[in-house]
Parts: structure tokens; sequence; C-alpha cells
């Protein structure tokens, strides 16, 4: 097989699509991962990213294209010859095998000499710190200890890519965060190449190199988690990521004397600072801003601001979320504890549309 | 009124529930209870055609297992219950498994796998008594078909009778085995099969060294069905042989039968129940020990 | 961004991984299940055709081969005629005693232990959970030890040898499995449901006919089936607790096709035979999954 694929990519994704009878779960889906890369895939359930995950992993047949791991075609492989570590969500560890035969029976079917099968353990073993569990059994261990097994068992078998699906959603929510972090600290260790599912933006945002943001079994946006975050492509997008998420506002854009400017509801906003992503047209459209990006009573010059009324306050511990009206519609605006003002006052609120994302009215595209 | 310091008579609290529980109170302690003791009580007697309480220790258990007839049964049950085990285990399970690699027509297969269980012992017995008909069954079809000598003919045969019960029953009861089995091999996660083919690890061996030490307890559970229904066995013997040829195919229940209803010698009948409790006793006292006593009340 | 890399390479596996439908694996495992489909579905396809044959083509051919003439005389005097001691009206006296046998029964053991489960579950009791564990240990028991002294308590009711004394003992005997089937299922209920009929101020029975009862549709079907199939394939209550009038169609089929009087009528057995197995099977096939569920229930611990 002497197939070019990128040299750069380590999992490449070639116009994947996979068909349950008449149900198109996954339709005609490109994606170019590179070498050491961590990409998460993220979306709601049903969305198709454990489906993706599990046909890259080859424990589901595609319905049509192609899957390249290493620059290799594995489409017709079998899991085991494809060079990767998958980690589940119910770590399916074997019940009845010790820690040490759950990491080395994989090995031993396949006729690992035994002094390698032990080197292996024993390196996998100290990098995930579970050297005192390797006589124990499952049953006998806690939730995060079983995960780090499971995470063992794909490290002991020496692959180019690792696998997770959704690793952390069984654990609650303080060993879910100790856990992300050894992750990622693991991902700086070994730079594997490593592909993660998870319906948790936040395990999303802070694990990731790049995220795909998948829905309808599509891919919606394949970018850094800054731009995802701060520059989505859609509606969807915008509203999937961030918690709260992103204020809307029903609007038009409108051209005219003073440049662009989105209309709503008895106000006007000047896109002056709006970087378009592509030449805006008069019409409905929606205007999406994030709670931190609006400042409240803060004395400044903004290229907008008005006054609303303060309808509910709640204290987050470490901010505070202010709940307001504008143009009609609900806003939260993310501010510091001391400076939160109590339900009922009258605020200034002001922002700089730079920081906002338009969206057009039927397809709810970014302009 | 009541006055808030009367408390009420305990006995009358939640008084709906316990008139519910009457009849189970009743069949609890009257007829389980009461009738195992009563039985086992007068095991002891040497009561003839109506029960008499004139105590004589040992004797209908000496007599008992001085009846070649008894000692026939017994080494009847062993083989049977021995074979039957082995048997619908392992069958059971392999057609389990089969139906378990996501096949077509499951359910069609598991229709037909299962239905002799629905049917009685006693159809069983008849249905397998004329196939088993040496001048018209399965030994005169084989014969017809050129092999002259070939001899099945189990049934009149004093040696094999208990293989040809077996048969029969092995065909009426395997399903059940298996639908046990399948609802076992089902309620293994998907992903430890997931697990073992990114492992690498070939379909039987995925078998043999994970997924049936993971059905331990699902082997128990079917291990006590099987067990306790072989103590049972009486119908099909009756249907199917009647015990005979001779005395060849006799079974303990059907001894009992026969002696209490049949033969007017209730001692003896009440010491060969008895046994038959004893045996269940050995099967599920270790086991009920196994599984409540090591965890605890559940 | 996302790039889409030029798909340079044309050839290489693309898509479905093609899979023969006659590979080695799908041989062996479709053969085997064949055959031991076969192997099951013969003794009925035997049973259908012996009843079909006159005694003649009985004589001359053998039990696989189909009837040459089809003839319903057997099914005819297997149902009117055939004789068991002195009666000689056939299966059909069985039929409607095993009929006036289960549907009491079934009616009454489902009643008791419904209700029965229902109280363990939602209504404990001091006491409740031993004469339970009593109960579930109690179906270990071999019938045979209690055979006895429960003739003794119906000869005392005046109910030995009556169809009553009968439908009280299947009742008895069946209330082991159905008190655990209902007990689990009115566990597994969401408790709030309760909770909030009675803070409505509904009392025992009031839960139990408005909420519990129409909430409960599935697990009476597989009762039901439980109990039918149980009932109508008993033998040897049936044999014990009443008399030649009243005998079950177990009882009497048996005593047909085992009689050692005259000549025996293969083709008029097998119709019986098949006659008999006709209602379990009928209720099988219906019933489908919820049987299969009926058995799991069976085989669930407490």
């Amino acid at each position: 097989m002497n197939l070019t694929v990128p040299s750069s990519a380590s999992v490449s994704v070639k116009d994947l699509s996979l068909d349950f009878g008449a149900v198109s779960v996954l339709k005609a889906l490109n994606l170019d991962i590179a070498e050491g890369e961590f990409v998460v895939l993220l979306g709601p359930s049903g969305c198709g990213k454990s489906t993706l995950l599990n046909c890259i992993a080859g424990l589901l047949d595609i319905s049509d294209g192609r899957i390249f791991i290493k620059g290799r075609n594995v489409t017709w492989q079998e899991p085991a010859e494809r060079g990767i570590g998958m980690v589940f969500q119910s770590y399916a560890l074997y019940p009845q095998m010790t820690v040490e035969k759950n990491l080395s029976f994989g090995l031993s079917v396949a006729g690992t000499p035994k002094d390698e099968i032990a080197r292996r353990i024993a390196r996998a073993a100290e990098i995930l710190q579970i050297e005192p569990l390797l006589q124990r059994k499952p049953a006998a261990l806690s939730g995060g200890q079983r995960q780090r097994v499971a995470i063992g068992r794909a490290l002991v078998r020496d692959v180019d890519v690792f696998l997770f699906d959704e690793p952390l959603s069984n654990l609650d929510a303080k060993l879910r965060s100790e856990l992300r972090v050894e992750i990622k600290l693991l991902h700086r260790k070994l730079k594997n190449t490593m592909i993660y599912v998870t319906h948790d933006q936040i395990e999303a945002m802070t694990l990731a190199d790049r995220i795909a943001v998948m829905r309808g079994g599509v891919i919606q946006q394949f970018d850094a988690p800054p731009v995802i975050y701060n520059r989505p492509v859609n509606r969807f997008v915008a509203g999937f990521l961030g918690s709260p998420g992103m204020n809307f506002l029903e609007g038009r854009l409108e051209g005219g004397e003073g440049g662009w400017h989105f209309a709503a509801d008895g106000i006007s906003i000047p896109l002056s600072t709006y970087g378009f992503e592509r030449n805006p047209q008069a019409g409905p459209a929606a205007f999406g801003i994030r709670p931190e990006h609006i400042a409240l009573n803060s004395g400044e010059d903004w290229p907008f601001s008005m006054t609303a009324t303060v309808e509910v306050v709640e204290p987050m511990g470490s901010d505070t979320l202010v709940w307001l009206l504008v143009a009609g519609q609900k806003f939260s605006v993310r501010v510091s504890a001391e400076r939160a003002p109590s339900a009922g006052d009258t605020v200034t609120i002001g922002f700089d549309p730079m920081r906002a994302s338009l969206f057009d009215g039927e397809a709810g595209k970014r302009i | 009124m009541r006055s808030q310091s009367e408390r009420p008579n305990p006995l009358f609290r939640n008084l709906n529930a316990k008139i519910a529980s009457i009849p189970m109170v009743l069949t609890a302690l009257v007829v389980f209870v009461g009738g195992t003791a009563w039985t086992v009580l007068y095991s002891f007697t040497n009561s003839k055609l109506l029960p008499r309480w004139k105590f004589v220790g040992l004797d209908q258990y000496e007599r008992l297992w001085s009846t070649p007839r008894w000692l026939v049964s017994i080494e009847n049950l062993f083989i049977y219950g021995a074979l039957s085990l082995i048997f619908s285990f392992v069958i059971g399970f392999l057609l389990a498994a089969m139906l378990d690699r996501k096949i077509r027509f499951e359910d069609t297969f598991r229709t037909i796998f299962l239905y002799p269980f629905a049917l009685s012992f006693i159809v069983t017995g008849l249905v397998w008594q004329w196939l088993l008909n040496p001048d018209f069954g399965v030994q005169h079809v084989v014969r017809l078909l050129g092999w002259e000598s070939f001899t099945f003919n189990p049934l009149y045969d004093r040696q094999l009778v208990i293989y040809g019960i077996l048969i029969a029953a092995l065909w009426q009861g395997t399903g059940l085995i298996m639908c046990l089995m399948l609802a076992g091999l089902r309620s293994i996660d998907e992903d430890i099969w997931k697990a073992a083919r990114v492992d690498g690890i070939p379909v039987w061996k995925t078998y043999l060294f994970i997924v049936i030490p993971m059905l331990r307890p699902v082997f128990v559970t079917t291990l006590v069905i099987i067990a306790s229904a072989i103590v049972k066995v009486y119908d099909l013997v009756v249907a199917q042989t009647g015990g005979g040829p001779g005395h060849a195919s006799e079974v303990p229940a059907k001894y009992v039968y026969d002696y209490m209803f049949l033969g007017q010698n209730l001692g003896q009948g009440f010491a060969a129940s008895t046994m038959m409790l004893l045996s269940v006793v050995i099967v599920i006292v270790p086991w009920a020990y196994l599984e409540f006593g090591r965890r605890g009340r559940r | 961004m996302n790039v889409a890399t030029a798909d340079t390479a044309a050839d290489g596996p693309r898509g479905r991984k093609p899979r023969r439908m006659l590979s080695r694996r799908n041989i062996i495992l479709y053969g085997t299940l064949f055959v031991v489909a076969v192997y099951y579905l013969l003794p009925l396809y035997v049973m259908v055709v012996t009843s079909l044959k006159g005694m003649p083509e009985i004589r001359l051919g053998h039990i696989f081969a189909p009837p040459v003439e089809i003839t319903f005389q057997p099914w005819v005097k297997a149902w009117a005629q055939a004789c068991t001691g002195l009666n000689c009206d056939g299966l059909s006296r069985g039929f409607w005693n095993s009929v006036r046998i289960t549907v009491p029964s079934v009616l009454l053991s489902i009643a008791i232990a419904s209700v029965n489960g229902y109280a363990l579950a939602n209504w404990r009791f001091k006491g409740a959970e031993v004469f339970f564990t009593i109960l579930i240990v109690g179906a270990f028991i071999p019938y045979q030890v209690m055979l006895y002294p429960i003739v003794i308590i119906l000869r005392e009711m005046g109910l030995y040898g009556t169809l009553t004394g009968l439908v009280l003992v299947h009742s008895i005997f069946g209330m082991p499995i159905l008190t655990l089937l209902f007990r689990n299922y009115f566990t597994a209920l969401p408790e709030e449901l309760f909770k909030a009929a009675r803070v409505d101020g509904a009392g025992f029975w009031g839960i139990y006919l408005r909420i519990m009862l129409p909430m409960s549709l599935p697990v009476f079907v597989v009762a039901v089936i439980i109990q039918i199939t149980g009932i109508w394939n008993d033998f040897l209550f049936g044999v014990v607790y009443t008399k030649p009038d009243l005998y079950p169609m177990t009882v009497q089929l048996n005593n047909i096709v085992n009689s050692v009087q005259g000549v025996k009528e293969y083709n008029v057995n097998m119709a019986a035979t098949l006659l008999t197995g006709l209602v379990p099977l009928l209720v099988y096939f219906v019933s489908g999954k919820l049987f299969v569920r009926g058995i799991a229930a069976g085989a669930v611990k407490g």
C-alpha cells in the first residue's frame, strides 16, 4: 500500500460515513490529526462523537471512507492491528484478573516475551503510580484507581494513538478534575497522539490542543480551544460552550451612514470595531456576547453602553453572575464578587463589539 | 379519639399488610415448616395405611436402604443428575454463546430451542417414548436406511433406560438453561468485549478467560435450579417408562409416591421423602451460605 | 483549521470491510444452529405427522414419513372416544377439568401473591422478611415431603379429592415464585409514587388498586404465563389430590397412552399428546418475549 497522506498526520479520517440501516450516524466526515496532538471530540449525546472514536478504533464497521493511522490505511484492519490503545468509560477491566494480569493479558496472548512484558508493566505502573495495586483485583480498587489501570492497559501496548471514550464520566467531580490534570501530564510525558471523547466542555477546553465540536454526525468546528470559544463558526458552537452560555440578542443587521450596526428592540449597537468574517448583508441576525465580556458600572468609555435593571444576582463564590434585561432578553454578566450590585439596582453595562459574535438569521453562521 | 400518650397496640399497626400476608404466613408455617416437620417426624414411625404415632426409630431407613428398588432409584438419580448437569451446562452455554454472536434469526432460533420447555414432562415423556419405540422409531428408521444391525433401544434395555430418559429431559430443559446463560451473557458490559478486541484477544480466549469467569453467579444460580429440578424428576419417568423395564428406571420421587399412595406403606414413603429433602439440603445449604452468608444480608 | 488534504491515493481499502456470508465461521455457526434447531423441532414434527396417519400406514412406514393419506380421525377419537378405565368419553373430560382447575388457580394464586408482594415491598412489618425467607426456602423443598400432610389438611377441611382442594394446592405452591416476582417488581417502582399517594391520604387497598395495579400490567401478564403453563402441565398434584372423574388433562393423557389394555393406537396417542400440549404451546408462541421474561424472573434470586 503506497499511500500518500499528509506526513504530519497521525490519524487521518477521509470521507467517513456510517449508516445503521436508514439512519445516517456519521456523514462524509474528514479529520486530520497531527502527530502528538491532543484532540477532543466534543458534543451533546447522540452527536456521533463516540461512534467516530469506535470507527477509528475499528470496533464499528464503517459504511464508506478511509481511515489512516501513521500513514497506514487501517480501514479494514482489526482493532488490535491498528496500533491503538483505548480507555473506556466503564473502565472495562477484566474483573477476575489482578491488575497485573489485566495489563499483561493482551501482550501474552500476542506472544510478547515475558521479560518484555515485565518491563512494560513496570514502566506503566511507574508512570501511573499503580505499583502497590498490581496484585489487587479491580473490585478492590477505587474509581480513580480503576481508570488509572485502564489507562495502563492502553499504555503497555506501546501504541501510537490513545483513544479515550468519556474516561472520566463515571467519576465524581473532585476525582474528575484530579485525573484531568493527570491525563494532561501523561500526554506531556508521552507525547503520543490522543483522541478524547467527552461531553464536558471544561475537559475539552483544558485538555485539548484542538477541539472538534460535533453535532448530528457532522464536525461543526475543528480548532484550538480559544478560537472555538471566542470565534465560534455558528450559533450551535457558540451556545454549546461556556457556562452560562453566550448572551444572544435577536435583531437586524443594518448598514447606513455610520457604518454597520445591529438593531434590536430600541437599541443600536455600532459594529465599527467588529471583525467581519465575510461581507455583511442587511437582514435578520443574532448578536452574541459572553457574560465576561460585558463590563458593569466600569466608568470607562465603551463603544456601546446602556442602562439596565438588575433582576437576579447569583453569587458563585469566585465571582458573581448578574442577570438583567437587555432589549427584552435575559442577559448574564460576570463580575467580581465585591463589585456585585443588588437586585433592583439600575446599572450601566458596556462592551466592545470586537469581542462579540454575529450570526446570520437563517443558518446561524458567523458573519 | 385516641389520646396522645396511649400507644396503639403494635399488633394492629399496619394491620392491612398483615391481613394480606396471612396466606403467606399460613403457607410458610403450616405447609412448609409444619408439613416438613410432620413428615420427618412420621418417618420414624411404622405408619402403614394411615399415619400412626408408633415410634420405631430408624427402622424405616434401614428397610429403605436395604430395598433394591430404592438403591436403583438412588443410582439412577446420580447417573441422571450428573449427566444432566454436565450436558445442560455445556449445551445450554454453547447455544447461548452462539445466539450471543449477533446472528440473524436469533429470535427464531431461541423460540425453537425453548418451546419444549413450555411442554409438560408427560407430553415430553410420551413423545420420546414414541420416538424411541424400537419397532417404529429411530432404530427402525436407521435400519430402513440400510444399517440392519443398528440397535438403539434404550427404553427396553435395563442398562440404557436412564439415558433414554436423559435424552428427553435434555430436550425439554436445555432451552431454559440457554435462556439463563444468554441473559448472563447479555449482562456483560459491551466495553469488555471491545477492550478484548483492542487487546487482540481471540473470541474463544475471551470466553474462556474473561467471560466465563464473569458468569460465575449465573452458573451458581443455574446449578441450583438444575439440581433442585433433578431431585424432583417424576412425571417424565412415569410417562416415558413407568419406572420400567422392571425397576430399572425408578427414581426416588416415584418411590415416594408409589409407597405412599399405592403401596399403603406410608412410613417408607415418609422415610424416602425425608432422604430427598436431605439431598436438597446438601445442595442448597452450601449455596445459600456462599450467596448470602459471606456478604451478610443482601 | 480544518484543512482538507487532497486525497492523492485512489486505491487502498475503502468503506465497509467486505464480509463473505459463507465464511468458515458462519458455516459452522449457522450450520450448528440449524442442525440443533432441526433436532429440537423433530419431536413436534413426528407428533403432528403421526397424529394425521391411519394405523395401517404407521405399521408400514416409519415415524418421519409424512402422511400419505391425511386423516383427522385420530384427533376426533382422542378428543371424544379414547378410554381411561371405564370412561370412554375421550380427553375432552380432562381438558375441561384442567380448565376448571387452571382458571381459578391462576386467579387465586395471583391475587394472593400480588397483594402479598405489595405488602412486602411497601408495607414492611416486623417479621415479614422471616416468613418470606421461609417461603422462598420452601420452594426448594421437594413436594414429596409435603404431599401427605396436605392430604390430611384437605381431608380435615373436607376438600380432599375435589377441584377446590387442588386449586388451593396450586395457590400454595405458586406462592413462592409469584410473591418473589411481585415483591421485586413493586420494590423496583419509584418509592416517591407510594409516598405521594400516602400523603394524599390513600390507604393500603386504595394504593394497591388505584396506583399499583394500573402500573403493573406487564408483571401480571408474566405471572399469568408462569401460572397457566405451570398448572396446566402439572401431573403430581392432579394425581394425588383429585379422583379419576376429576383428573386434569395430563393425568388422563398418561392413563390413555400408558394403559395396558387393548391395541396401542399410536396415532390417537400422539393426537392426544398434541392436544394436551396445545394450550401451553399456544401461550408460549403468543407471549413470546414475555415468556422469556417470566423464566428470567423465576431464576432471579431475591
